[in-house]
């Protein structure tokens, strides 16, 4: 084999592009990994996971010269001192906004797999089914039942705690014994079930984190510092995980300062030949040959590819022929908070940090549930005792008043939406052709809102949340509808969906190209709806399906 | 001006004997502590704030006050690294007005009060604060003594001493227990 031929080239290495690249060698194939960014390298290059709070200059918070150099970053969370270098840099690669869309970007090796929540669910048939019933977008091509054991088969890899709880919306999994609720949460679950006599549900977290042995990988330590990366290994993350794995058979070759530019097309045998690579670091050009090709880019970035691919064919690029590719952006939209404080407790407390909390799964539009919108939410959330930052009635300042503050004070509970974006085709990313990158690369235009059934349904997120929690007792209840911007959930989801028709769809059941039937694209953008539940687990599970038909297909001689 | 030694036996005079540490501000003609700055942070503005840090959160029994957790120096750090220009005005002019309200009201520079002088210029400073947060429009900034509290508050609660011996912090807990009796007077976790 030539020096820059492979079986299959991956591009990207976060959540799906690790799944990718692990399958494919683990049968057998010789594998390019293809990463953007620079490499971090597992439990090494995690510099601060072990520093204390005091450790760090402004204490973790963000400088105006940060705030400065990072004008996307800098609107929500993500723009802090302690794991600014893996974020993308806002100025190196710009894009354009049509409409605000917050884009919050992972360009190194691992991707967002370093920095996610770690919610795990898995989508129900109420959500593959949802499309054809209500007459949205296209037919999902899949069902449960066609997933149900790619996600069995995911789960028991990556790890992932919690607990069955038999709910049709949220299919149970191969879960690993699931983290705590707390005493509060526990009792506030009780009472939301006593008073919706069982219909809405309060659970623990369903999370990407070892909780009991696991081959290679470290149990959780509750330090809930995961997005520093996690020495233990603890959380599922490329580095933690898929990398290992691929790297052990031998048969994967990971390039980082690998920029694809495009996917190379041939159009008499109507396949991919490989991809054009820019080295973000030399500027040269690189040609990588393979018979397979997974975009695992991340939604947005695998719709530029192709939007730059084969467009002496397609002037619109390589997957354009059904005049989709680029449209139904989605994400989830949060920004809805509803909080209060539980009476009582105050001798009870807890041990360790844990980097979960609570899920009240969706509960609208479900089981006789109709609301004057499509589609429903989820909450997410925790109770926990007061810290320091609070006011003492009693004392302003001096002894009094810094004792009081070394003791925990109420206990406080909160939680926010997460609600389901239909996917509309005006909701979308095109080339803007004016502008260039850091390496003179035209850059996405992304154009996109939330519509009025996205803005009916968080009303009822505020109503809803601030019921729920005065129904279980919690005290002065309040809550707002912050920043709904599109981008901040961080899921982007479509773009290059899947579906039954060549016409409407730009992949098929296989999360493979309908005009090109070597390239699969497998991260967000194959998202034919969103749901509302946190998407990465179905990355997972629809990647290691794609493998498998792919490498059963090449076998067959139908690549 | 009266000369140095002069002072001296006036201050000996008044007080019937020597004074421990009276030449510490004898600097002039009036007791004065050392020149505060209102447009940079000097070593002199560090002590200061260490003073105000020190009389919100002071050494109690159970552990060290901000001024052993470095307070001034991590308030110049932030107020210079994360504060925008109008509010490292508002900050830097609110150690001059400070140090005003302490000659007003107490004769003195702050430097120079008595730790429960001190108290009490910051009790009732705190509440002019506090009263000024409530009445202001949202979008209107912050009184100096708000900024200085937090940061207080902030700076010393997130540092080693703070965290290790004020409140209760365990690098790895290895384990999470959602329900563990708590007795009043056993400390808050840090994180």
């Amino acid at each position: 084999m030539a020096e820059n031929e492979f079986d299959a080239i991956v591009v990207g290495s976060g959540i799906s592009g690790g799944w990718a690249a692990k399958e494919l060698c683990e049968k057998g194939l010789k594998v390019m990994m293809l990463e953007r960014g620079k490499n971090i390298e597992h439990v090494k290059d995690y510099v601060n996971a072990q520093k204390g709070p005091w450790e760090f200059p402004h204490r973790g918070t963000r400088t105006q010269e940060m705030i400065e150099a990072y004008p996307v970053l800098k609107r929500d969370y993500p723009l802090n001192e302690m794991n600014l270098d893996w974020w993308a840099n806002d100025k190196d690669c710009p894009y354009t906004e049509v409409k605000r869309f917050d884009w919050f970007r992972g360009y190194h090796v691992g991707g967002r797999s370093l920095l996610w929540g770690r919610q795990s669910y898995r989508l129900s048939d109420f959500d593959f089914e949802a499309n054809a019933k209500e007459g949205i977008a296209v037919d999902w091509p899949v069902r449960y039942n066609e997933i149900k054991p790619w996600y069995d088969y995911v789960e028991r890899f990556a790890g992932v705690s919690g607990s069955k709880e038999g709910l049709p919306q949220l299919p149970d999994g191969e879960f690993l014994p699931p983290m705590e609720l707390n005493c509060v949460e526990k009792d506030v679950a009780e009472r939301i079930k006593k008073h919706y006599e069982g219909k809405r549900h309060l659970i623990i977290g369903r999370a990407a984190h070892v909780t009991a042995p696991i081959e290679g990988r470290g149990i959780c330590q509750y330090r809930n510092k995961c997005w520093l990366g996690c020495p233990f290994g603890a959380y599922f993350s490329t580095q933690s995980s898929t990398l290992p794995a691929a790297m052990k058979t031998g048969n994967l070759t990971l390039r980082p300062f690998s920029i694809v530019t495009q996917v190379l097309y041939d159009k008499d045998t109507k396949k991919a030949t490989g991809v054009e690579v820019l080295d973000a670091e030399t500027n040269q050009t690189y040609t990588y040959k393979a018979k397979i090709i997974f975009l695992n880019a991340s939604t947005i970035n695998s719709t530029w590819i192709l939007k730059n691919s084969a467009t002496d064919i397609w002037p619109e690029g390589l997957g354009s022929s059904s005049g989709e590719l680029g449209h139904n952006l989605m994400d989830h939209h949060l920004g809805v908070r509803v909080s209060g404080w539980v009476e009582g407790y105050e001798d009870k407390y807890y041990f360790g940090r844990r980097a979960n909390g609570f899920y009240i799964p969706r509960f609208q539009n479900l089981f006789g549930d109709k609301r004057e919108y499509l589609r429903g939410f989820g909450y997410q959330g925790r109770a926990s005792r007061e810290n320091w930052a609070r006011e003492i009635a009693e004392y302003s300042i001096g002894a009094d008043f810094k004792e009081a503050l070394t003791e925990p004070g109420r206990w406080t509970i909160g939680m926010g939406g997460f609600g389901e974006i239909l996917p509309y085709h005006e909701n979308k990313v095109t080339l803007d052709k004016t502008k260039t990158d850091k390496w003179g690369l035209n850059v996405v235009a992304i154009d996109c809102e939330l519509k009025e059934n996205e803005l009916n349904m968080r009303k009822d997120m505020l109503t809803d949340g601030m019921e729920i929690l005065e129904a279980a007792g919690v005290k002065d209840v309040s809550g707002y509808d912050g920043d709904g911007t599109p981008g901040r959930g961080i899921h982007e989801m479509g773009t290059a969906r899947m579906g039954k028709d060549p016409k409407t769809s730009v992949l098929n059941k296989w999360n493979q190209m309908w005009d090109a039937k070597n390239v699969f694209v497998t991260d967000g953008s194959f998202m034919t709806s969103a749901a509302c539940q946190n998407p990465s687990l179905t990355y997972m599970a629809f990647t290691a399906r794609a493998v498998d038909h792919a490498v059963s297909e090449l076998n067959k001689m139908n690549l | 001006m009266m000369n140095r030694r002069d002072a001296l036996t006036r201050v000996s005079l008044i007080l019937g004997g020597t004074i421990i540490g009276a030449e510490a501000f004898l600097t002039g003609c009036k007791p004065a502590a050392p020149a505060l700055s209102t447009i940079e942070f000097t070593e002199n503005n560090i002590t200061f704030l260490d003073e105000v840090g020190e009389t919100i959160l002071p050494t109690t029994e159970s552990s060290p006050g901000a001024k052993a957790a470095g307070i001034g120096a991590f308030m110049k750090v932030i107020v210079s690294d994360c504060y925008e220009a109008e509010d490292q005005k508002i900050f830097l002019e609110g150690i001059g007005q400070l140090n005003e309200e302490a000659k007003t009201k107490a004769g003195k520079d702050f430097l120079l009060l008595s730790a429960d002088e001190k108290t009490e210029l910051l009790t009732a400073l705190d509440a002019t604060a506090k009263a000024y947060e409530e009445g202001k429009a949202d979008e209107a900034k912050s009184h100096y003594f708000t900024m200085m509290k937090q940061l207080t508050l902030w700076g010393y609660f997130s540092s080693e001493v703070g965290a290790t011996q004020a409140l209760r912090y365990v690098e790895t807990p290895g384990r999470y227990d959602g329900c563990v009796p708590y007795e009043k007077g056993q400390k808050a976790w840090a994180t």
